[in-house]
């Protein structure tokens, strides 16, 4: 189902939580809310739930205005980063317990209960675990009947709240793949929080970049890492470096000298340059270059990272450098940005 | 690696390599023995001295029946009574901020405190005939005082504090979000309650109605001002024990003790069962 937030604000005790806040959701799509921690993220996916009241804005489900409905009603699958399995109730009964507390005509039979728990684990493959207890399950293995608990009731959305955040680095990865699956194979529009970019931009459809309790950025893996449109979003998405700059005649300068990068639609004055430290080109004659002096170098996995002190300020940057360049053997390195951007200086 | 041959005969599990567990194993055993086993046995001898036929004639005799069927029943109906309301009670003190809150949750604890015998005449005071609330009761026919439901009054008096504070600790860690995950797959307040929260409280719950039910079989003081003490009617057993031993009988004051005790050992023990089960059960 189509999920549109209108102009949602949310306050917690006057404190605002998030400002003014408008996303589209298509039916069918992946949707990550990603961002640091006090982004707002988490309360934005609790709104969509029903689990918050928003102090203003409107949820549609479809063409339906799901923020008069209660929780109940909303038909939402909700998944939280620790669980929450009822630890009473075995692996069937959690999962059917959606089903169990429908009344009169909706509630299917107890058998047809079991046979949809017992399919569902079929789908997050836990295939013979219906009698186990949540207690006998590890960390993976419970996050899946949580996600079959949610699927059970046909949910309209499907909400995971940092689905993966208490698992280990390994599991992780391999759940990530599945959960791609699970959505190729059910089409349920899904929206998850996450603060691990890898996550996000790896899994979902879309990404949405939110900071301080409003939306950077909405955009596919793509989008987002090649054309941010924020410094808050091109330093928060991989790796990036940023200078000081000046604008003047068209050119991008550093201190009196120009750097040989063009920027003529770019307004006179202060401004900040960003690029991202694999993506440089070094430079033998430094004519029109950003130079700068090794101030640390460090071996990561397949590359070099080399810190270099730039002009009179010392302003740091880091470059990424091949591992065998002989660059990384001098003491000074001069460099050009290949893929940059300006933004005005704050 | 070759494993070494098991060695024949039985022995301990190795707990830990931190040293202690026979400094603290011996430690338990000789207190219990000391505190608990000793005077225990010195009763069960006692009455044993009785000869058989004579432990029979005080066993069956109709006043201690009728005594040991008011002391447990009262005791019974008092703790499932307090296993009610003593939830409810830790509910409100978890679950919600309210002025006052500080001193409802302290004076939990009164029952604890006070002597019992200032709690019986409280209560005998407030429910005679002429009493505040005996008197409000009069009219519709409820007599309270000086009959089996004043003993259940005070007993419920006395186990409250036992319900609400091993109830309130298991509350407290109850995860919110297991009652969000209800009301997200659709459970209304009810149905989140006695399907998710209620299983996951039946442990404590059930310790509690053990201690409110052990603490009211044994109960003297307060009962005694409230009952009556009619033969046959209101009379406890601990008060027949004691009239036993006013008459320098002391033969059938332990025999009623000792049975007192084998009831009382064997309830608490299918009760410890229950929890052990449960435990296992859910983790």
């Amino acid at each position: 189902m189509e999920v549109r937030v209108a102009n949602v604000r949310k306050e917690f005790e006057r404190f605002p939580a998030l400002h003014d806040v408008s996303l589209d959701i298509k039916s069918g799509e992946l949707i990550a809310l990603l961002g640091p921690s006090g982004s707002g993220k988490t309360t934005l996916l609790r709104l969509i739930a029903g689990l918050e009241r928003p102090t203003k804005g409107t949820i549609f489900f479809g063409e339906e205005d799901a923020s008069q409905k209660s929780i109940q009603e909303r038909n939402v699958g909700f998944v939280f980063q620790h669980y929450a399995l009822f630890r009473h109730m075995t692996v069937a009964d959690n999962i059917g317990f959606g089903l169990k507390v429908r009344h009169g005509p909706t509630r299917p039979s107890a058998q047809e209960i079991r046979r949809r728990a017992s399919e569902l684990l079929d789908l997050v493959q836990l295939s013979g675990l219906e009698k186990r207890y949540p207690a006998q399950l590890s960390g993976g293995q419970r996050q899946r009947v949580a996600l079959a608990r949610a699927m059970a009731i046909e949910p309209a959305v499907l909400l995971l709240d940092e689905p993966f955040g208490a698992l280990d680095a390994q599991v992780r990865r391999e759940l990530r793949r599945w959960l791609r699956d699970i959505h190729d194979a059910t089409g349920y529009t899904t929206v998850f929080v996450t603060h691990d970019q890898e996550e996000a931009l790896e899994l979902a459809d879309r990404v949405v970049v939110m900071s301080q309790g409003s939306i950077e950025q909405v955009g596919t893996a793509d989008e987002i890492y090649d054309t941010p449109n924020s410094p808050f979003v091109y330093g928060f998405i991989g790796e990036s470096s940023s200078l000081p700059v000046k604008i003047e005649d068209g050119q991008v300068w550093i201190a009196d000298r120009p750097i040989g990068l063009s920027a003529p639609q770019a307004p006179q004055g202060e401004a900040t340059l960003f690029f991202r430290p694999h993506d440089v080109e070094l430079v033998d004659e430094c004519n029109g270059c950003i130079a700068g002096t090794v101030a640390a170098s460090r071996r990561v996995a397949g590359t070099r990272r080399v810190e270099l002190e730039i002009g009179g300020e010392r302003q740091r940057v880091e470059v990424e450098l091949p591992v065998d360049h002989p660059a990384a053997q001098k003491s000074r390195v001069a460099f050009r940005p290949r893929r940059w951007k300006l933004f005005p200086a704050v | 690696m070759t494993t070494a041959p098991a060695k024949a005969g039985w022995r301990f599990r190795q707990p830990s390599v931190i040293p202690g567990f026979g400094l603290t194993l011996g430690f338990s055993l000789a207190y219990l023995t000391l505190i608990i086993l000793i005077p225990l046995s010195g009763l069960v001898w006692r009455s044993a001295a009785l000869g058989w036929a004579d432990f029979w004639a005080i066993a069956t005799d109709r006043r201690t029946i009728n005594a040991l069927e008011i002391s447990f029943g009262t005791a019974f109906i008092a703790a499932a009574v307090n296993v009610v309301f003593g939830t409810i009670v830790a509910w409100v003190l978890v679950r919600y901020n309210f002025p006052g809150r500080r001193i409802v949750d302290a004076m939990v604890d009164l029952p604890f405190a006070l002597p019992t015998a200032v709690a019986g005449i409280a209560l005998t005071t407030l429910y005679a005939p002429n009493g505040w609330l005996g008197s409000l009761l009069a009219p519709l026919g409820i007599k309270v005082a000086y009959t089996p439901l004043g003993i259940v009054i005070a007993l419920i008096f006395i186990g409250l504090p036992f319900v609400v504070r091993t109830v309130q600790p298991i509350m407290e860690e109850i995860d919110k979000e297991v009652e969000e995950v209800a009301a997200t797959l659709g459970a209304n307040r009810f149905q989140t309650i006695a399907r998710v929260l209620l299983p996951g409280l039946a442990p404590a719950i059930v310790t509690g109605f053990a201690l409110a039910f052990a603490r009211g079989v044994g109960e003297y003081g307060s009962v005694i001002f409230i009952a009556g003490n009619l033969p046959y009617k209101s009379e406890i057993a601990p008060l027949l024990i004691v009239i036993r031993l006013e008459e320098y009988n002391y033969a059938a004051a332990t025999a009623i003790a000792a049975i007192m005790l084998a009831l009382s050992f064997v309830m608490l023990l299918v009760i410890n069962l229950v929890q052990t089960w449960s435990r296992k059960r859910y983790g």
